[in-house]
């Protein structure tokens, strides 16, 4: 914890510095600051929000520590090539509403990307300050910025739209309301082009509705976000299905769509391939974290979507999604939720804050450990796992040292859940009724620089071509698909 | 129940299923098969039986209500002209019988249905299925109507003729299914059987209603609904199928009482 917790010394420490003109060192002996968050012991058992966000004042001082480098390193690093340093000098001179509508030039999303971006390994890895101090967890914390002044912009009730362009009499079909549709739609609807989303749940957001958490994630704050589409004039179709309700073919031919852009997301949960899986109590992440956010089963007493009763849960995987599943399997009441991670913690690609918080709120790790087989009661329950130990060999083709196996180390532990989260293939119905559309050996859908698929007027992006990527990359994929649709359709 | 759905009713094959709900906020999704629908009106058929809390509450909607629903899901039966094809429906099952009856019949296949129910009274579809196939065996568990047996009983004598039925298609509770599949494999009669096992999305993303089908694992929304039934691993389907049986006991229970306090309250 920094010891510019609270605000008031926050605001005393912010009337120091301002006396005089700062220099770059003093800014930098600024130290970074930490969120406020709810105590660990408290948030295991509650569903809120686990960060708090910012407050004026520390918002104020932690934007005192951008040098605003002229080269701006930390903008290529950001996908969506947000002008950090630009809205961060706004909060400098108290200016929050103009540094939100500087953010949102370029993303729509901030109060989303705030919370859910892994900012380590973006903007803020390349951040100069950061880089003087000898550690990323030093930099200019511009993700905890965003998300100040996004829910700053919008608890003051002048949430902005961007304005849609003159109608030009073209309309586009975006397919996914996830954060590479929105992204779409928004970019699209800017040029005055009609948009119709089609999704196929009843909630726009995609993953950020059925995915990740209400305590990481608010639902609310994905709604409203989504609903500013709405203000612009894009259209929602929810439950619709394209590729069965509705062939992507007949969109652009039948329809009168001038270009449909695919944002379908991620695709069949990939298992591990041992034995046992398909036993009771075996679940993929999708569809653990699908039941308790999108289709609310945590609150047991209203929601009609059953939960599984867990007292001991083994999660597999290292990533946000495998974080997602433990963090939410302590609140759903289990006695003890193990994450097993193949290799260590420095080669998790689970974004650093969730790891730091799991561990806080109880999860326990794991790590060089994987199973072999999962082993079930006579009632084809999950009574067991069976589990590895690995050691770290050489780096492999992904640059992370390759775990590897220790002949004879299995030992047996007693689960009653199994959670696998190693990501998703790729959705095969699209693809599968329509052809001609170009995919790889994983279903994934083929694209061009400009996101273009093998058919003229369709693009694609997000995780249906990335495979299991972050919010962040399917955002920026989705607005390059909007830019090459509308130099198309102009 | 009929649903105006134009799109769906319009794109929907035999053998597809939709996802309904009840509303969008807390209630369940559930899979259900089409019995049919009329594409020109644009309405769809579901027939269903109320087995819990959100089954319940469906069958208390209204005319002119509204409802979630998604759809046509899963793969359309592959229609072909076989030669003599065996439909057998159990309960409920009769309902998604009809249109697959229908469309082999329609492809040319001699149609021979066997029709089951525990009792006479739940014997559905009967009027439209005799309209259409060649030969309709009824049977019921008490004999009410038709022999007094199960449904394997008259397939096994089917598939002792000679020549054997060319297909067998199979739709009713897993266990009918299963012992489908016991009757016909000795003859070596292919088989398919139409799965219905718990899902939430149905478009490939949850992977709960996931079957291993000779010893592979598959998907029922995107692999399915039908599969050879003869590779399907029947037990460890119909224990997956029961992973939430205690809560759905507490919940539909409690569904009893509410609609018992409201019309109660309704009346007052």
């Amino acid at each position: 914890m920094s010891h510019a917790d609270s605000p008031e010394l926050a605001g005393t420490e912010l009337e120091k510095l301002r006396s005089a003109p700062l220099s770059n060192k003093a800014r930098m002996a600024i130290p970074a600051q930490d969120m406020p968050c709810q105590k660990p012991e408290v948030r295991r058992g509650n569903m809120g929000e686990v960060a708090e966000g910012y407050g004026k004042e520390q918002a104020t001082l932690e934007a005192e520590r951008c040098l605003q480098c002229r080269n701006a390193p930390c903008i290529a690093g950001c996908p969506v090539k947000v002008d950090i340093p630009g809205f961060i000098d706004r909060i400098k001179k108290n200016d929050f509403l103009g540094a939100a509508a500087v953010i949102k030039r370029t993303n729509l999303l901030p109060s989303i990307c705030g919370r859910v971006c892994p900012q380590e390994k973006q903007c803020q890895l390349p951040c100069t300050v950061g880089k003087a101090l000898g550690g990323v967890e030093k930099a200019v914390q511009i993700g905890r910025l965003e998300r100040f002044v996004a829910d700053y912009e919008r608890e003051s009730g002048q949430l902005s739209a961007p304005a849609a362009g003159s109608s030009t009499g073209r309309k586009v079909a975006v397919v996914g309301a996830g954060p590479a549709g929105l992204t779409c739609a928004v970019d699209v609807r800017r040029e005055g082009h009609r948009v119709t989303i089609f999704e196929a749940f009843h909630k726009a957001g995609g993953v950020m509705v059925y995915g990740i958490p209400e305590f990481r994630l608010p639902k609310a704050l994905v709604a409203s976000e989504a609903g500013v589409l709405e203000s612009m004039g894009v259209e929602y179709e929810m439950n619709f299905l394209v590729g069965r309700t509705r062939r992507l073919s007949s969109l652009l031919s039948e329809d009168g769509y001038d270009a449909v852009f695919v944002g379908t997301g991620a695709g069949l949960p990939k298992f591990m391939d041992i034995p046992g899986e398909n036993l009771v109590g075996v679940f993929s992440a999708n569809e653990y974290l699908t039941r308790t956010n999108l289709m609310k089963a945590y609150n047991a007493a209203k929601a009609a979507t059953p939960l599984y009763p867990s007292r001991r849960v083994a999660v597999l995987g290292g990533g946000n999604v495998a974080m997602d599943s433990a963090r939410m399997a302590l609140r759903l009441g289990a006695e003890e939720v193990r994450v097993l991670y193949r290799r260590t913690r420095d080669e998790m690609p689970a974004r650093a804050e969730e790891v730091v918080h799991a561990m806080e709120e109880g999860v326990i790790f794991d790590f060089l450990t994987s199973p072999t087989r999962v082993m079930g009661d006579d009632s084809g329950r999950v009574a067991a796992l069976e589990v590895l130990s690995y050691s770290l060999g050489e780096p492999d083709e992904s640059g992370r040292r390759r775990p590897i196996a220790i002949r004879g180390s299995e030992k047996v532990f007693p689960f009653d859940t199994i959670i696998v989260a190693v990501g998703n293939e790729s959705n095969p119905l699209i693809s599968k009724t329509t052809p001609e559309l170009k995919v790889d050996r994983w279903g994934h859908i083929l694209v061009d620089e400009k996101q273009k698929t093998s058919i003229e007027r369709v693009y694609a992006g997000g995780d249906i071509v990335l495979g299991a990527a972050t919010v962040i990359l399917a955002m920026g994929e989705g607005r390059r698909a909007a830019a090459a649709i509308n130099e198309v359709i102009q | 129940m009929s649903i105006d759905a134009p799109l769906v009713a319009r794109e929907r094959k035999a053998g597809q299923f939709v996802i309904v709900q009840c509303d969008d906020d807390y209630a369940e999704r559930i899979p259900l098969t089409i019995a049919d629908a009329d594409p020109e009106k644009g309405s769809l058929t579901l027939i269903f039986q109320t087995v819990g809390a959100s089954t319940h509450k469906l069958a208390l909607k209204e005319p002119g209500d509204e409802i979630v629903l998604l759809g046509p899901l899963g793969n359309p039966t592959h229609i072909g002209n076989f030669g003599w094809a065996v439909c057998v429906g159990g309960g409920i099952g009769l309902a998604p019988l009809y249109p697959i009856a229908k469309a082999l019949k329609a492809a040319g296949n001699r149609v021979t249905v066997i029709s089951g129910a525990r009792t006479a009274e739940l014997l559905i579809m009967q009027d439209e299925l005799n309209a259409i196939v060649d030969k309709n065996i009824v049977v019921t568990d008490d004999g009410t109507a038709g022999l007094k047996a199960l449904v394997t009983g008259p397939l096994g004598e089917l598939c002792r003729e000679n020549p054997p039925p060319d297909i067998v298609v199979t739709l009713g509770p897993p266990i009918m299914m299963k012992f489908c599949a016991e009757t016909t494999r000795p003859f070596g009669v292919k088989t398919l059987a139409s799965l219905n096992t718990i899902m939430i999305d149905g478009t490939g993303m949850c992977g709960g209603c996931r079957v291993s089908v000779g010893g592979e694992t598959k998907f029922v929304c995107v692999d399915g609904p039908e599969f050879d039934a003869h590779l399907v691993d029947w037990t460890q389907m119909m224990s997956r199928l029961g992973a939430y049986k205690p809560r759905e006991k507490i919940d539909h229970d409690r569904c009893h009482l509410e609609i018992a306090a409201e019309t109660q309250g309704g009346r007052a």
